[in-house]
């Protein structure tokens, strides 16, 4: 315990903690730019600056550990003054275009501005860094409006472990980014977007994609069809202003609805779906396996297609561990442009699909060539959470005061095993729920069917579940010891695949997302995001899950009748043409390549 | 004299490209666990190489397991670090207090008007680059300047052009 005094109130602050973090925990708000507590503290900005007796110069409270007896003033006439001056210096650098901006409301440096109260230009200079990098499908880079906080240095460093991002040339010339002359879509970004749900300004974004989604809806003879991933439901509430972890799922489907899509479906279907065909493919490849056969363990989920690109880039080796199903939202896709255009009896050239996804890597996944089906790309557009937000503010449509209402057949219904796709931890449930009771004519033995040991946010997580008395066409799996990883977050996924390259990985079966906490802290979610609404999304997923009547994807009736009615057989010749993929090696740098 | 003086920037132009990529791996070796190994590699890089081109570190980069951004941020931010082949001839002007107060400033300048090029870049023909440096301890016949090994007293900035032309 360690006794401070802020602003002449008696604080016991913690050993070792920071003034910033002893003045938040007891409710005073130091302003701060570049620090993101608990992630990222540098002390780069010097917003967050103090007075501490004794001290000659004002210290930046981020960094500073408090100590026995500080004496701080964070609200001074010198402190005022030097925090007005700091800002208006970041200014003097910054374009000023709020108005045309996406961050424009959203922003953390109009907030600042908002409350240090700052005043007019004091100086206008000369403006570095302009160009904008928009050679990826996935993220643009505007330099022109980063202020240097270096958050996303960070992230992508230490949480994501890519470092495609690093701080390059020095003084006036800094600028964040790849090395000097190289554009994000020629080095190993993996699309995740991490770095543009902290960006505090609108410097890292997603690529827009509104406005070609606008002019679909817009188009006559365009049948748009939208579907919606799992994790979308349990944070588009944050998007006006809902407590995070509400669950919206109605009032999105009627939004939808008002915005002009045609079908409204539910990506959960296609989750369900997948859960059949990747448990379907797992029991092949450990049949084989325990037949003596040749066979690639562990197999590896597919769903994340940063966590793809990750592994295309750096284990381009290990490519056949990876499952070979599409992920959820391209297997609808497909579908739409198979399936139900049959139903309705209109040419798939005339469908236009929308996904609205967690996720900024959709709009880099839905590019890949070999994710089309008759030369149609089986998903047009991908919308993040954050875009659909913008789209239904935009369409004057008061989403407080929407009815409820529920997904189109047939590709809308459901079980919660596919509502848990949505979280770390949730595909690999869903699977052991259907795999299980397929294997063993028994309910997964878990309370509530909750794989508890690989839920949560830790960084890996694993289980092992052992199989008894299966059913007797299942004879050969009796005895087994089911061995699982699940991770979350790409360093996880780099230890996880060092084991596997060294051909030492002890599991059968792992699940990756790309994205720590999974696709509910996506790339393309509401900001702001912290573990604490991390785990209230991650509870509004497993509320949903539990609501279910039908928890277990292989009850899901209207995945039974596509099979019967137009698949035929889970892995079967249909499926593999439209439900299966390949993947691509890349190199570490992706213009070494060819 | 002659020949010592006229030591080239890159200083092994007589051995193969493949060679030098093999002295850098050696030096990567031996430096990758130390302490500030990144900068010494580099430094060494461009001993051996003569300049610190893009593939040069992307090669540094992928032998350390590190991400290329992480190389090239320390590059970009050290002025001593270059990425185009440097001239045949380096020169250093000294900007250390001595030699700024008497006139190493204006010798900079009569060489970039004379050369057409920036500090740090390298004329047209290759023939020089241009450098400068802190204190080489010539205080007492300052200003002064090297190139190559050799170091120039006293400067008499309109005596430039005739020393350049010596190279
Ligand atoms: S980043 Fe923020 S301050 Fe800058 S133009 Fe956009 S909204 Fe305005
Ligand atoms: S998208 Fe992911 S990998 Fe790419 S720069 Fe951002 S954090 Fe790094
Ligand atoms: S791009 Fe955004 S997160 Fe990165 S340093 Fe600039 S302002 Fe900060
Ligand atoms: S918030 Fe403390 S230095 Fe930026």
């Amino acid at each position: 315990m360690v006794n401070i005094t802020i602003n002449n109130r008696k604080i016991a602050a913690r050993e070792g903690e920071t003034i910033m973090e002893a003045a938040r925990r007891n409710n005073i708000y130091i302003p701060s730019l570049c620090w993101l507590d608990g992630v990222h503290s540098v002390g780069s900005c010097r917003i967050c600056i103090v007075e501490v007796e004794g001290a000659r110069t004002l210290q930046a409270s981020c960094i500073v550990p408090v100590q026995d007896g500080m004496v701080i003033r964070t609200n001074t006439e010198k402190v005022r003054k030097a925090r007005k001056l700091l800002y208006e210096l970041i200014l003097s650098d910054h374009p000023r275009e709020c108005l045309s901006c996406a961050r424009n409301q959203s922003c953390e440096l109009q907030k600042l501005g908002e409350m240090i109260n700052a005043e007019g230009d004091r100086f206008v200079g000369e403006r570095s860094k302009t160009a904008i990098d928009d050679s990826s499908p996935s993220i643009i880079r505007d330099m022109s409006k980063c202020v240097l906080c270096r958050r996303c240095v960070t992230v992508c460093n230490e949480i994501q472990g890519i470092g495609v991002l690093n701080v390059q040339n020095r003084g006036f010339d800094t600028v964040i980014g790849p090395a000097p002359g190289l554009a994000l879509d020629t080095v190993n970004c993996t699309y995740c977007g991490q770095c543009t749900t902290i960006c505090p300004v609108g410097a890292l974004q997603e690529k827009d994609s509104t406005e070609a989604v606008w002019n679909a809806l817009f188009d006559k003879r365009k049948r748009v069809i939208v579907q919606t991933a799992p994790a979308v439901r349990a944070a588009l509430g944050e998007e006006f202003g809902y407590e995070p972890g509400t669950l919206v799922t109605g009032k999105m489907v009627t939004a939808l609805r008002e915005l002009g899509f045609d079908d409204v479906f539910d990506t959960n279907f296609a989750a369900d779906l997948t859960i059949i065909e990747e448990g379907s493919e797992l029991l092949e490849r450990l049949t084989a396996a325990l037949s003596g056969k040749q066979a690639v363990l562990p197999m590896i989920t597919s769903c994340s297609p940063g966590w793809i690109k990750y592994v295309e880039h750096t284990w381009p080796d290990e490519l056949d561990h990876l499952s070979s199903c599409k992920s959820p939202h391209m297997m609808l896709g497909a579908l739409t442009k198979s399936y139900y255009a049959q139903k309705l009896g209109i040419d798939p050239k005339d469908i236009f699909v929308v996904s609205v996804m967690p996720c900024t890597a959709k709009k880099f996944e839905i590019t890949r060539p070999e994710l089309a089906n008759d030369g149609l790309p089986n998903v047009d557009a991908v919308l993040t959470t954050r875009e659909l937000g913008r789209m239904i503010k935009e369409a004057g449509i008061d989403f407080e005061s929407l009815e409820d209402s529920r997904f189109d057949s047939p590709m809308g219904a459901s079980t919660g095993a596919a509502d848990i796709f949505g979280t770390t931890g949730g595909v690999m449930e869903a699977a052991l729920r259907t795999v299980y009771e397929l294997v063993t004519g028994r309910e997964l033995p878990f309370e509530d069917l909750h794989v508890k040991p690989i839920q949560g946010l830790g960084r890996i997580k694993t289980a092992e579940l052992s199989i008894e008395d299966p059913l007797p066409e299942y004879s050969h799996f009796g005895g087994t010891i089911l061995r699982i990883a699940v991770t979350s977050g790409l360093t996880g996924a780099r230890e996880l695949m060092e084991e596997v390259a060294a051909g030492s990985s002890p599991y059968h079966f792992i699940e990756v997302m790309g994205c720590p906490g999974g696709c509910i802290s996506g790339g393309g979610q509401p900001r702001p995001v912290d573990d604490a609404i991390r785990e209230k999304r991650l509870e509004a997923i497993y509320s949903e899950d539990e609501g279910k009547v039908l928890r277990k994807s292989h009850e899901n009736p209207d995945i039974r009748k596509l099979y019967e009615e137009f698949l035929g057989s889970p892995l079967g010749h249909k499926s593999h043409e439209l439900l299966h993929t390949h993947y691509v090696k890349r190199g570490i740098y992706n213009q070494l390549i060819d | 004299m002659g020949g010592q003086s006229k030591t080239k920037a890159c200083a092994c132009k007589n051995i193969s490209e493949q060679e030098k990529y093999n002295r850098i791996a050696e030096v990567i070796e031996e430096y990758r666990d130390k302490e500030g190994s990144l900068i010494q590699i580099l430094h060494l890089a461009q001993g051996i190489y003569g300049c610190l081109p893009h593939e040069l570190q992307q090669f540094i980069a992928e032998r350390l397991e590190i991400p290329l951004s992480k190389v090239s941020g320390v590059v970009s931010f050290y002025s001593f670090f270059t990425t185009e082949p440097r001239g045949e001839n380096i020169i250093r002007v000294c900007l250390g207090t001595a030699c700024y107060v008497r006139g190493g400033k204006q010798i900079v300048d009569k060489l970039q008007e004379i050369l057409g090029i920036e500090v740090g870049g390298t004329s047209k023909d290759r023939k020089f680059s241009l450098e400068v440096m802190r204190c080489i301890g010539a205080c007492g016949l300052a200003p002064a300047m090297t190139i190559n090994d050799k170091v120039y007293k006293q400067v008499n900035p309109d005596k430039l052009r005739s020393i350049l032309d010596q190279y």
